[in-house]
């Protein structure tokens, strides 16, 4: 084998047992987080303060992006229902299209962005002024006392963040359907009313924020604790929290909204 | 009778840390090789020596926030290595560290970081908690800083915030890493001053991490000097200023000829920069 083969070979094989121990130091730091939570609801106050935090901080940006999401909805659907005749259905349209699939899966994105990104940061700057470390060496766990609390905030946020998207979406739909376009109002929201189902539907929708929830919180907390403690780790880390949030939240919709069908 | 006094003299004497033929660094390369050390009970112990000598990884072996390669370090007679972690964090509950900058919490004002040990470690009711806080931050005369955030006060100010959420649990020992750097020379007289008195006043050990000859000389009762990976003296200040050792007499004196180097070790200067030599 020539030498170059052989060092490709070394890359490889360094790169692939660097990705096992990050695969299970997440891991690790993930059922260490499930652990704590019980600790972490005992003092509710920490959690209340980041649902606050990521949660009520988010609300205007997840607001105006639903209420824009559903102005688009009920023009894209108006445009197409027409030709059929059934432009009342509308309604339905926009509901459904906002509860099983666009309300959970773009507030995640948003949350990724707007919430995930600040854990990310806040817990790598905390690392790097040796916080985390002044933590445990006055014996207080940092995943218990920090990242814990974080973790179940953001998991309590999302599913509330995405169900007022949701919620606000549907307006929009009723201001461009009804107020702006002019179908009429009794069947938009009989529609919506009859075709809408609470377990099938707002039930799958639920479950997918939740499951976003856990995904984007955790991926900002596991990027922050495991960052370089230097400016451009930080920075680095918070880039990879956008990207791999995002990416696992398109793809874990794909794989849910595939099991959903199938039940 | 006489077996009992014996055995109460050499616990007393008996050194609260101490590290036997510790090999340590950091990714496999030893910064530490072959370090002996013991800090008695009570005493103020300084640790000097050049930057990057390892006079800071001595420090993170004491609160076990790295393990040696090889060697024991032991605190109050108990082997660190092999502890779980409730028990090191029992043993940390023992110990009070000052870091470089302070490492305070910056979402939290004065007042709450002095008050987060005790939250975190007691069940005290809150006008309790409020009087210890006080009496600590009055310690450290920052009674008057309690609302400040950590923005807002001075670097000198935040080590003192630090030292005060340090000593909020009493601990045994305090560990300081670098606690005059970046100090203006009143502060620094006020620092050290503080360090002693809070060692005698409360009963502590101290062990202090310092560059600053003049400050820690005047207040430790051992200094110690780590250089090359191994402590190359050790004594009271006046033994180590009395020392014939080339090594200490360039350090004590702060003199730029002597064993230890300006130069990085590099390749010769004709073949870095091209020129016959």
């Amino acid at each position: 084998m020539r030498a170059a083969d052989v060092n490709a070979l070394a890359r490889l094989g360094a790169w692939t047992r660097a990705s096992l121990a990050d695969l299970g130091a997440s891991a690790r730091l993930f059922v260490q987080l499930v652990l704590r939570m019980g600790t972490a609801l005992r003092r509710f106050g920490l959690v209340r303060e980041q649902v606050f935090f990521l949660g009520n901080r988010s609300l205007s940006i997840i607001g105006v992006s639903g209420l824009f999401v559903g102005f688009v909805l009920a023009l894209q659907g108006y445009y197409t229902l027409q030709r059929y005749g059934s432009s009342e259905a509308v309604g339905l349209l926009v509901a459904l299209s906002l509860v099983r699939e666009l309300g959970p899966v773009v507030t995640a994105l948003l949350f990724a962005g707007r919430a995930g990104t600040s854990l990310t940061a806040e817990i790598g700057l905390m690392k790097a002024g040796e916080q985390l470390t002044a933590m445990e060496m006055m014996a207080v766990d940092p995943v218990r006392r920090v990242l814990a609390p974080r973790f179940l905030g953001g998991v309590i946020a999302m599913p509330l963040l995405a169900a007022v998207f949701s919620a606000v979406g549907v307006l929009g739909g009723w201001l461009v359907g009804v107020v702006l376009i002019g179908i009429d109002g009794g069947a938009f929201w009989s529609q919506m009313q009859g075709g809408v189902d609470v377990f099938a539907d707002v039930g799958n929708g639920v479950i997918k924020s939740f499951v976003f929830g856990v995904t984007v919180s955790f991926v900002a907390l596991a990027q922050g604790y495991s960052c370089q403690p230097t400016p451009e780790g930080v920075s680095a880390a918070t880039t990879r929290t956008v990207v791999i949030a995002s990416l696992a939240v398109l793809g874990l919709d794909f794989v849910l909204t595939a099991l959903m069908f199938s039940i | 009778m006489a077996l009992s006094s014996q055995t109460t003299f050499s616990q007393a004497a008996a050194p609260l840390i101490e590290l036997r033929g510790v090999r340590c660094g950091y990714g496999g390369r030893a910064i530490l090789d072959g370090v002996d050390l013991q800090v008695r009970r009570g005493e103020v112990l300084a640790l000097i020596g050049t930057s990057g000598g390892g006079k800071t990884t001595i420090l993170r072996l004491l609160g076990r926030q790295i393990r040696p390669f090889a060697g024991q370090v032991r605190f109050d007679g108990q082997d660190l290595g092999p502890l779980g972690e409730s028990q090191i964090y029992a043993v940390r509950r023992r110990m009070g560290v000052l870091f470089q900058f302070g490492a305070l919490f910056t979402d939290l004002s004065v007042f709450e970081n002095v008050a987060f040990p005790l939250r975190e470690h007691t069940d005290l009711p809150e006008a309790m908690i409020r009087d210890l806080v006080l009496m600590k931050l009055n310690a450290v005369g920052l009674r008057g800083a309690r609302d400040l955030m950590p923005s807002e006060v001075s670097g000198g100010m935040a080590r003192r915030v630090a030292l005060a959420r340090a000593i909020a649990l009493d601990p045994e020992v305090v560990l300081y890493d670098e606690p005059f750097a970046g100090l203006d020379p009143i502060s620094l007289g006020v620092a050290a001053r503080l360090i002693r008195d809070l060692n005698d006043a409360l009963g502590l050990t101290s062990v202090i991490v310092s560059h600053d000859l003049h400050e820690t000389f005047g207040i430790a009762d051992h200094v110690a000097m780590v250089a090359n990976g191994r402590v190359v003296a050790y004594g009271t200040p006046d033994e180590l200023r009395a020392s014939s050792d080339p090594l200490v007499r360039q350090f004590v004196g702060a003199e730029p000829e002597g064993p230890v180097r300006f130069h990085q070790p590099a390749a010769p200067v004709a073949e870095d920069f091209g020129v016959a030599a």
